[in-house]
């Protein structure tokens, strides 16, 4: 029943999107304002069917309902509910259905926020949304149906990929796609103002809110995924440049990119073609994202199935694509700017490079993505481009980024005097070189190490000076200090909610410089008993026991860890045998630290118990990256408290 | 002039749009394998009907080689009917499908067989030495073996009607 029923949702779901859409474009030509009511009622007839769709899902999933496929597929009787829950975006067809959930529900908050605040906007934002919607819902229908049925009906399903059954997996996709939907919104408010020809830099206005909004979650969901492949995947690291990462990357960096170019626009006047062009291109990339993981295109770790989903996402990509930059040439004379570039020693002349550097890095990551498919395309020949590519042409690009963090804010806009520079970056400068002779003397000899953590240092003190400068003045009005510096936070929440998320983004520098440079790992084959050291710390082999352990077999090994004898601490790095799958996975154990972590995985080991193959790791400082990932939180939210003062 | 300029910034999109068009052509199933065109490793194991099953009693004919596991869902469940259906479509032709159940128990095996009324030779590979010779490193894996009892094909992930029938005829016609 369940199949049938959540097929007919989808259907009439979609129907109504298209008939949105129609009516929103219908309205936006003829300003027929009962069309647009029309739309708008029928934006919310999509939300309450595809509200229904996912929880018809979610239901077949708590009764374990395995006529419908993608059920036996994602769950077996073994599945703990909350796993059944979120089984929901474990697979292709379910994360299809939670992303057209969001579009809906973000379709719904465009109604309510800007129906009347961007009434030159909102036929064509409907209709844009409408159209995204209509193609996801498409995408339900035929190619990947979630409610397809199965027949005969099995006994029992496949069960989750054990790799998914964490904490990590149930946040990790649900924040990705926030952001990936996000970027929608911005996107129907830049092709809106392209259809009206108002270029201005009023949608920016209204879009800055969800533009930061979208960021912060595909960040989020970005530090979520590096969470869960450091404490599940075992092999030690949270980032690989694997194609699907890149994939969430690049709509970051241009993402990141428009949120800086917008700035300009917003004060000179300048850029409003670049602006419009990243919100494309951050869009698309979000779209080359989803069609990379699902086309099977390309080989990757993350790839989720092939189909012909592939070609429905290609002809999507392509319609957006070149429908946009049509928009855009047609458009080409209305998106002249009405400023100049005075100086290159100017804040406008910082945010450019920053940009330039942002889509640089976009650029050289598609490129390596993309790369092995050209190679095979051109001649014949199957590659695969690793790390060390995407290392060696991004750190240099990502590091002259941090720099311009502390450089952007400070310096003035249009022509940046020579007073200008000598107060605002002297201390800087000055505690910079003094970190880099205090981290030289520590011993640190590693050359990207010490310039790295120097340029922390610079930017740090950047941010400080201005803040103790903002402080002090509100202090000689006769302010309390900590109303001052709250009072600074709240009224200027913009200019300082980017700082604190500036203090975050620096914060996982340090996380990557420290665990980079300095993470130590071995492996080592010990008999009961024995022991094996590694920076200081002494991992000693006690035990091996099996037992069952709810859907599944877990070997699991007992190391004592002693740090000159003095803290003890226990570590259990297992493996897990599920009988769904062939090879057994590995758990890892672990424990975080400021400084160390102490990382364990379990690898061979002797039946009776005596022995045992470990890869003990060291990883330095690791913890910043996600604490970093906290501190962008707060600022985050500073930057979206509504505003203070009222506009005139 | 100038003014024409301006479309190629949609015309640029183009080339991008078909490279990735392109990656549709690339079958990453495809996986290339040490063992093609090399002799096919010979085993002899005891059916499930309860007769013996080895490679070299059937020189000659063309070899459908699947590995198989009753665990396997869903790929093994899709490709079942696939492959009885070839195997009585061309069992008169000199094509033989041969299933290889690894690391499975007995009954939850028969019941597949049952189940999909497999007529086809269904052998247990109780010490798992088959899959090793064969390099399985998944199931379902399907190896195509010519009438010289040379590896030609190795197909990963569930076969589908449209792989049987190539691989098959290719082979078929080879032998003229």
């Amino acid at each position: 029943m369940i199949p049938e029923l959540g097929y007919g949702v989808v259907i009439v779901a979609m129907l109504l999107a298209l008939y949105g859409g129609v009516a929103s474009v219908v309205s936006a030509r003829t300003g027929r304002t009962a069309l647009l009511e029309s739309a708008q009622h029928a934006a919310i007839g999509v939300f309450a069917l595809v509200t229904c769709a996912m929880l018809l899902l979610v239901y077949a999933f708590l009764t374990f309902d395995f006529s419908v496929r993608y059920v036996a597929m994602n769950t077996n009787l073994a599945t703990p509910y909350y796993y059944r829950i979120t089984a929901l975006w474990g697979a292709l067809e379910g994360s299809i259905i939670l992303w057209a959930w969001m579009v809906a529900l973000y379709t719904l908050i465009i109604i309510i926020r800007h129906r009347h605040n961007a009434r030159e906007f909102y036929p064509w934002v409907l209709a844009v949304m409408f159209g995204v919607l209509t193609f996801f819902l498409l995408v339900m229908t035929i190619p990947a149906p979630p409610f397809e049925r199965l027949t005969p009906i099995p006994a029992n399903g496949r069960g989750l990929n054990p790799l998914l059954e964490d904490s990590g997996m149930i946040t990790h996709p649900v924040a990705l796609y926030l952001g990936f939907t996000g970027f929608t919104v911005p996107f129907a408010f830049a092709i809106a103002a392209l259809a009206t020809g108002r270029v201005g830099d009023r949608w920016i206005t209204l879009t800055r809110r969800w533009t930061v909004v979208a960021w912060y979650f595909l960040s989020l969901g970005l530090l979520i995924g590096g969470w869960w492949s450091y404490h599940v995947l075992g092999w030690g690291g949270y980032w690989a440049w694997d194609p699907v990462e890149n994939a969430a990357f690049m709509p970051w960096l241009t993402g990141t990119a428009f949120l800086h170019s917008v700035m300009i626009q917003e004060r000179r006047r300048m850029l409003k073609l670049w602006n419009i062009g990243l919100v494309i291109m951050t869009f698309s990339l979000t779209l080359f994202g989803t069609f990379l993981t699902r086309s099977g295109v390309i080989a990757s770790v993350h790839a989720f199935s092939q189909g012909s989903i592939g070609a429905f996402f290609l002809a999507f990509l392509g319609t957006v694509v070149l429908g946009s930059l049509w928009l855009l040439a047609w458009r080409w004379e209305d998106l002249g700017a009405e400023g100049e570039l005075d100086s290159v020693v100017s804040r406008e002349s910082a945010f450019l490079l920053n940009n330039v550097l942002l889509v640089a890095a976009t650029f050289t990551v598609f490129f390596g993505t993309v790369f092995p498919l050209l190679s095979e395309a051109v001649r014949g020949v199957k590659v695969s481009v690793g790390a060390p590519f995407f290392n060696q042409v991004n750190v240099p690009l990502f590091l002259s980024l941090v720099v311009l963090m502390g450089v952007g804010p400070l310096i003035a806009w249009r022509r940046a005097s020579a007073e200008n520079l000598r107060r605002n970056f002297v201390w800087p400068v000055v505690i910079g070189l003094a970190a880099a002779a205090i981290i030289f003397a520590l011993g640190v000899r590693s050359t990207l190490a010490v310039f790295s953590l120097a340029v922390t240092a610079f930017v740090s003190a950047c941010i400080g000076v201005d803040f103790l400068r903002a402080t002090r003045a509100r202090l000689r009005v006769g302010e309390g200090i900590f109303p001052a510096m709250g009072g600074l936070l709240v009224r200027q929440n913009r200019r300082y909610g980017g700082f604190v998320i500036h203090l975050g983004i620096l914060i996982i520098v340090v996380g990557i410089t420290g665990s980079q440079a300095w993470s130590v790992q071995r492996e080592a084959t010990l008999q009961k008993g024995q022991a094996v050291e590694l920076a200081g710390y002494k991992f000693q082999f006690d035990a091996l026991s099996a037992r069952e352990n709810g859907n599944h077999f877990l070997v699991e090994s007992t190391f004592k860890v002693t740090n000159g004898g003095a803290a003890t601490r226990e570590l259990r790095p297992a493996k897990k045998f599920y009988p769904q799958e062939q090879s057994p996975i590995a758990h890892v154990d672990y424990h975080l630290g400021w400084v160390d972590d102490l990382y364990m995985v379990l690898g061979d080991f002797a039946r009776d118990g005596s022995q045992a193959t470990v890869k003990v790791q060291v990883n330095r400082m690791v913890s910043w990256i996600w604490f970093g990932g906290l501190i962008l939180t707060f600022g985050t939210i500073l930057a979206i408290l509504p505003d203070r003062k009222k506009p005139a | 002039v100038k003014r024409g300029w301006k479309w190629l910034i949609p015309a640029a999109a183009l080339p991008v749009l078909l490279l990735l068009a392109y990656g549709f052509k690339v079958n990453h199933r495809d996986i290339p394998s040490p063992l093609v065109d090399r002799p096919a490793a010979k085993f002899t194991l005891t059916s499930y009907a309860g007769e013996p099953m080895s490679l070299e009693a059937q020189r000659g004919k063309v070899v459908v080689l699947n590995f198989w596991a009753s665990w396997c869902y869903p790929a093994c469940y899709e490709e079942a009917p696939v492959l009885e259906r070839g195997w009585r479509a061309f069992k008169e032709r000199g094509v033989v499908v041969m299933g290889v159940d690894i690391q499975d128990k007995a009954e939850a095996g028969k019941k597949f067989i049952n189940d999909f009324s497999l007529t086809f030779p269904n052998a247990l590979d109780p010490t798992g030495r088959v899959s090793v010779e064969y390099g399985v490193y998944g199931v379902p894996e399907t190896f195509f073996i010519d009438a010289k009892g040379h590896i030609r094909a190795k197909h990963v992930g569930a076969v589908t009607e449209e792989v049987f029938r190539r691989q098959v005829e290719r082979l078929l016609a080879e032998q003229g």
